[in-house]
């Protein structure tokens, strides 16, 4: 999921003082800290009260689309509204916000949030943790399934460096694991410290590097398929 | 075990000839004038016991004055060899490649390869840190340069190959479970070719020799850390800042009580600062020198040259 941080209500008040109608478009999709209908109506509340102070009067509609990232879906879901607003604010990470600019190209969609990280839901502490940072080279069958790519600070390849101790790291003031030994502390247990020893030469960046434009080719070979369209 | 190469540094002759030796260290901070580097490395070479001095790359992720040039500067003017500390923090491959070169040219020697302290802990926090390469894949460029005459893709440099000798650092604080994690992260350098080791510094003697002990393995030459304490600010500093150090806590007192009985008496202070070290740190290089296999000393006394004669006097000469 992507986890975002709401921007401070002053800042998103500021994308839209030109405007006085806006819609305000949530998302269902996997946008953490939830994005949705809910969160887009108590948005459209508090610009209307910030307004308020100003003297000024806004016009919102709240709605919520199944995955802003999704371009049919998106298109479909805000069209119908486009004449009718002046702006959109939307309330999913920054992909539904560009995908939101795309789709409905004739207005601006401005974003309420930041997005942090492609993470994960830590229920027991309520907290969302980066576990990949999506670097297009995974490392994760050779380190015992804890990435050091978005675990590790610096990003080594081959920790841990100087600024752990006691298996925390330096940076957060020692109170985040250090993955280098973590990683070290799963590969032990599975006894393939093997893996802990090798060297691991420096990453290729092109797969990180953006722009990324991927195109998935759809095709399939599949032996049994081949034979039996040979005996149609 | 790695591959070795020729010693091409003073440093690596000398360890090779089977002396003992001591290395030094000066920090270029946030500065124009060098007189003081150049004084203290001075004082280093008068000792004829210090044969290098470290030349740090913005320690705790400060922004600093860059390492290549006052180690150029220190081996011009104060005709002592530099080895030349560079972080792969601030700089990916292809300007860690350039700067190497460039210090070849400038007659650099010894360079520590070190991953550097991180952007967030220095003073200039919004940063955004380099790490293209960690310090073990530095390790593995520079003995592309070294042994091959290449950079890190393999394209050749015009005029041959570089001549240097290069070294990693180690904590020799890491105690288990975490010793294990930090041999085998030495393990990795060694076999990507390192030439020595100068280790994080030290302050319990039997924590150091059990960590000297299991670098044996690795017959690389190792230069124990040690950081002589200038005064209690310093100490507490250090204790407090650096990553992976904690100063004894007697220690920590000896030096605030000789601070508190000599307020406004800075010669007995100095005095008095300098016999807690003294007696510390002597018997320490001693029973590192008698019952280890260390090659040497990395003699942290940043800024603190009068405490070379009386700790390092008894010590051999070898420098020429």
């Amino acid at each position: 999921m992507i986890i975002t941080e709401l921007k401070d209500i002053d800042e998103i008040y500021d994308m839209i003082k030109p405007y006085s109608k806006i819609l305000i478009t949530g998302c269902d999709g996997c946008c953490q800290p939830p994005r949705s209908i809910n969160e887009a109506k108590v948005l459209g509340q508090l610009l209307e009260l910030k307004a308020k102070t100003e003297g000024k009067d806004l016009k919102w509609k709240a709605i919520t689309i199944l995955r802003q990232c999704d371009d049919r879906i998106a298109a479909t879901t805000v069209r119908p509204f486009v004449e009718e607003y002046e702006a959109i604010v939307s309330l999913a990470c920054g992909l539904g916000v560009v995908m939101m600019n795309e789709v409905a190209e004739d207005i601006i969609t401005y974003p309420a949030n930041n997005s942090m990280c492609g993470g994960v839901q830590n229920q027991g502490e309520n907290s969302f943790i980066q576990y990949c940072e999506t670097c297009g080279n995974c490392l994760l069958g050779e380190t015992g399934g804890v990435c050091p790519i978005a675990g590790c600070a610096k990003n080594l390849m081959n920790g841990p460096c100087g600024g752990t101790v006691d298996g925390k790291c330096e940076v957060g003031g020692y109170t985040l694991p250090c993955a280098w030994i973590d990683i070290y502390e799963r590969l032990k247990k599975f006894d393939r410290l093997d893996l802990f020893k090798l060297y691991r030469p420096a990453r290729d960046y092109r797969t990180a590097t953006s722009p990324a434009y991927i195109t998935i080719n759809k095709s399939f070979t599949n032996e049994e398929e081949e034979k039996k369209e040979g005996k149609k | 075990m790695g591959k070795r190469r020729p010693a091409y540094s003073n440093l690596c002759k000398a360890i090779e000839a089977g002396h003992f030796v001591f290395t030094g260290e000066l920090e270029p901070k946030k500065i124009l004038d060098m007189s003081e580097i150049i004084h203290s490395a001075k004082e280093m070479k008068k000792t004829k016991k210090i044969i290098a001095a470290n030349v740090t790359d913005g320690p705790q992720g400060d922004a600093y004055m860059a390492s290549m040039v006052p180690s150029y500067l220190v081996q011009r003017d104060a005709e002592i060899e530099a080895v030349w500390q560079v972080a792969v923090r601030d700089r990916n491959r292809v300007a860690l490649f350039g700067d190497v070169l460039s210090g070849a040219v400038l007659g650099l020697k010894n360079i520590l390869t070190l991953t550097g302290d991180h952007t967030k802990l220095g003073d200039n926090k919004k940063a955004r840190a380099s790490y293209d390469i960690d310090s073990t894949q530095f390790c593995d460029l520079l003995a592309k340069m070294i042994d091959e005459g290449t950079d890190y893709e393999g394209n050749e440099i015009s005029g041959g190959k570089i001549e240097m000798n290069f070294g990693c650092v180690a904590n020799p604080n890491a105690v288990p479970p975490y010793l294990e994690p930090e041999i085998m992260k030495v393990g990795r350098k060694v076999e990507v070719g390192i030439d020595f080791i100068q280790t994080q510094t030290a302050f319990d003697i039997d924590v150091a020799k059990n960590f000297l002990k299991e670098l044996e393995q690795f017959n690389v030459p190792v230069l124990l850390g040690l950081f002589p304490l200038k005064s209690h600010g310093i100490a507490w500093y250090f204790d407090n800042y650096i990553p992976g150090v904690s100063v004894p806590e007697d220690l920590l007192k000896a030096l605030k009580k000789a601070e508190k009985d000599n307020k406004g008496n800075k010669p007995g202070k100095y005095a008095a600062l300098d016999k807690i070290n003294i007696e510390f740190f002597k018997p320490f290089i001693e029973e590192i020198k008698k019952t280890t296999k260390a090659a040497g000393i990395h003699c942290m006394a940043v800024e603190y040259e009068r405490l070379f004669e009386p700790l390092l006097g008894e010590f051999p000469q070898y420098v020429k």
